[in-house]
């Protein structure tokens, strides 16, 4: 991928969590819903170093994760909408994506939860001498629970082909990094003292993670056991929810601004060549546009399914 | 007397303990942030300072053992926790030390710590954001289990389980947070294990907990209309649980419906009529009956948590079933004019 690429596919994700922020208050998306908007690059910068059968695990904000694996638009859409036509069938709603066919295993609500279940998959591929490589996404709050670290112990005592993404916004719902962490604490250099591999980027720079992502899948393949990445980014809209809230008390305003300032897709938004940006914008409204009625015109899961599935 | 919410209560509950009892202590992800776990933890820390109220790291299995530490130490914590689900990490801590501590030690060590959890419901909340597991705590020996339904009982219970010696777990139903009742501004205590007869009559016997009580009390005002009038039995805890209340009232009705919000099997709803049919068998009438979830987890879909959960309609049918009344088209007593999926109107999710 050339990095036109990789800035259309996080233009897309953009412009996907944009559409669902905007018709969120049209009620029909009932659930929570955690948006990527600010931290594509992430997503964008590993998936596309990832082939279709290595794997993805994620967290409840995983929608930028799911549409960079390759997953289904109108699957996604259609699972917030709480159709049967949703990627799990309307049961599990924005916090549970799963699109085995590009390989992206699954996204939980439980922070932290998918981080061993993500090395779990990298010990079948091992056993199973695949070439392959397992992926998980979380954030800073979740290298705060004890399962992040047994985790990591044990993918570096089997030597596992797993790369774990720490993706460090700085806050765990309203609670900031200064009253979970000590100060001064890097995530990279305490998991590195644990035995693993790690290194740290910009995590709003597309081309620097799709760099390190390569690299690291590159030492996993040739056997130098399982890698850590932590990038910085940060999260524009509320924690759950399509707003902002930098009115409410537990961020500056100025932060936000400053961030924003380093947005992933500035380059675009930048680009001289208006015709090109006006076609990419103008193909993925009408994509995104179609996926949203596919999904508004779906149907519910039927108490019949729900049956099959709970007794299937 | 003045009206609260549910929310307020508990916010003046533990106001109240904190002034009462510098041993007490509120901590939890969230707790001293400007949303203050829905309103229920507002202005403690301005009042009590950042050493006595704290946000804590995403760590719920050891800021569970840590409140253990500290409640062996002479401290009654308060532990807060946004969903029950988000708990279910710190299952080691509570039933392997919190429950067993003052048990293994032979009785010389008690362990005051209370658990807030917040049982989601609708909008989506979906399998791991809406479980009601009061039966999953209720079978663990050593644990007290507190799930009250309204404003005036969550204040009283609240306050109880924070100077009760040893764990208490305290359910809050998140539909619950809205709704108002008397509460005196004094501080006052409910104890623990006493269920509330919320309501007289000699016909059949509905035990129920925490948001279900509200829909029951939905459901008793139609079926006094039709002539039924109902002993109706809120729990407010459900270990230790008032069966002396429930068998003395099924010996005057001689019929049970025992209400749950949980999935039917291993239920409280099954624990209460396994105690019927052992301790009342010979004042039954009739078969008694549950009203409680299928065995399956809460799907997300809007298309499918009307016919998943349980309200008054669904509590009324089985009543006139179990009396063997026959009536047509019992859904239009129950007309709603708000979504299924959401406590009210006001509403938008999305948590
Ligand atoms: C075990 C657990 N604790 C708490 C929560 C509530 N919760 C949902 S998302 C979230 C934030 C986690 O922060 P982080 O891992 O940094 O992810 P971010 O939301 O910043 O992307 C929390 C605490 C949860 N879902 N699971
Ligand atoms: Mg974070």
């Amino acid at each position: 991928m050339n990095l036109s690429e990789l800035q259309a596919s996080m233009l897309r994700i953009r412009l996907v969590e944009e559409s669902i922020a905007n018709k969120y208050s049209e009620q029909k998306m009932r659930c929570p819903t955690h948006l990527s908007i600010g931290q594509e690059a992430i997503a964008v910068g590993v998936c596309s170093n990832l082939t279709n059968e290595d794997q993805v695990l994620s967290s409840h904000r995983a929608h930028a994760h799911y549409l960079a694996k390759g997953g289904c638009l109108n699957s996604m859409l259609a699972e917030i909408y709480g159709k049967v036509t949703g990627c799990s069938k309307g049961m599990g709603g924005s916090m549970h994506l799963i699109d085995k066919s590009v390989g992206f295993m699954g996204s939980t609500a439980i922070v932290g939860n998918t981080i061993p279940v993500a090395v779990g998959s990298a010990l079948a591929m091992k056993i199973q001498e695949k070439k392959l490589i397992s992926c998980v996404f979380f954030g800073d709050g979740a290298t705060e629970e004890g399962v992040f670290y047994e985790s990591i112990n044990f993918a570096i005592i089997h030597n596992l082909p797993v790369l774990f993404i720490c993706e460090n916004n700085l806050y765990s719902v309203y609670s900031g990094l200064e009253v979970r962490q000590p100060k001064g604490r890097k995530i990279f250099e305490m998991v590195r003292a644990f035995g693993i591999e790690s290194s740290h980027g910009d995590g709003n720079n597309v081309q620097q993670v799709s760099d390190y992502v390569e690299l690291a899948r590159d030492k996993i393949l040739s056997g130098n056991g399982p890698q850590f990445l932590e990038f910085d980014t940060y999260r524009w809209r509320e924690h759950c929810g399509p707003n902002y809230d930098n009115d409410i008390g537990y961020r500056e305003e100025e932060e936000f601004l400053e961030w924003k300032k380093k947005d992933p897709l500035k380059d675009i938004f930048e680009n001289k060549d208006l015709d090109l940006v006006k076609v990419l914008f103008n193909k993925f409204n009408a994509e995104i546009q179609q996926a949203h009625h596919f999904a508004d015109n779906s149907e519910f899961p039927s108490d019949k399914d729900f049956q099959q599935i709970i007794n299937s | 007397m003045r009206k609260i919410t549910f929310a307020e209560a508990i916010n003046e509950a533990i106001l109240t303990a904190m002034r009462e009892s510098k041993d007490v202590i509120t901590y939890g992800l969230g707790v001293p942030d400007p949303k203050g776990v829905f309103g229920t933890t507002l202005g403690l820390q301005d009042e009590f300072g950042e050493a006595r109220v704290f946000d804590t790291p995403t760590s719920e299995n050891a800021m569970t053992g840590v409140g253990i530490g500290a409640a062996i130490n002479g401290l009654r914590p308060i532990m807060v926790h946004q969903r029950v689900d988000f708990f279910l990490l710190a299952l080691d801590q509570l039933i392997n030390n919190a429950a067993k501590w003052n048990f293994m030690f032979g009785g010389v060590c008690r362990v005051p710590i209370t658990i807030r959890l917040i049982v989601g419901h609708g909008w989506g909340q979906g399998p791991t954001h809406s479980q009601n597991l009061q039966s999953l705590f209720s079978q663990i020996p050593g644990l007290k289990v507190v799930i009250p339904t309204s404003a005036y009982d969550a204040k009283g219970l609240l306050l109880e389980s924070i100077f009760d010696d040893d764990p208490v777990i305290f359910l809050e139903h998140r539909w619950l947070y809205g709704l108002k009742s008397n509460v005196p501004k004094s501080s006052y205590r409910i104890p623990i294990g006493k269920a509330n007869l919320v309501n007289e009559g000699s016909d059949l016997t509905i035990v129920a907990l925490s948001y279900m009580t509200i829909e029951a009390i939905q459901a008793i005002k139609e079926l006094e209309k039709i002539g039924v009038n109902c002993d109706l039995i809120d729990l407010r805890s459900t270990s230790p649980l008032d069966f002396e209340l429930i068998r003395k009232s099924v010996k005057k009705t001689g019929k049970l419906i025992a209400v749950d919000s949980s999935s039917k099997s291993f239920s409280v709803a099954s624990e209460i009529i396994a105690d019927c049919a052992i301790e009342s068998y010979n004042y039954l009438q009739k078969p008694p009956r549950r009203v409680a979830l299928e065995d399956a987890p809460a799907p997300t879909s809007f298309g499918l948590t009307n016919s998943y959960y349980n309200g008054a309609l669904e509590i009324y049918n089985e009543a006139i079933g179990l009396l063997g009344i026959k009536e047509e088209n019992t859904g239009s007593k129950f007309i709603k004019e708000k979504p299924h999926d959401v406590p009210g109107e006001w509403f938008k999710g999305p948590f």
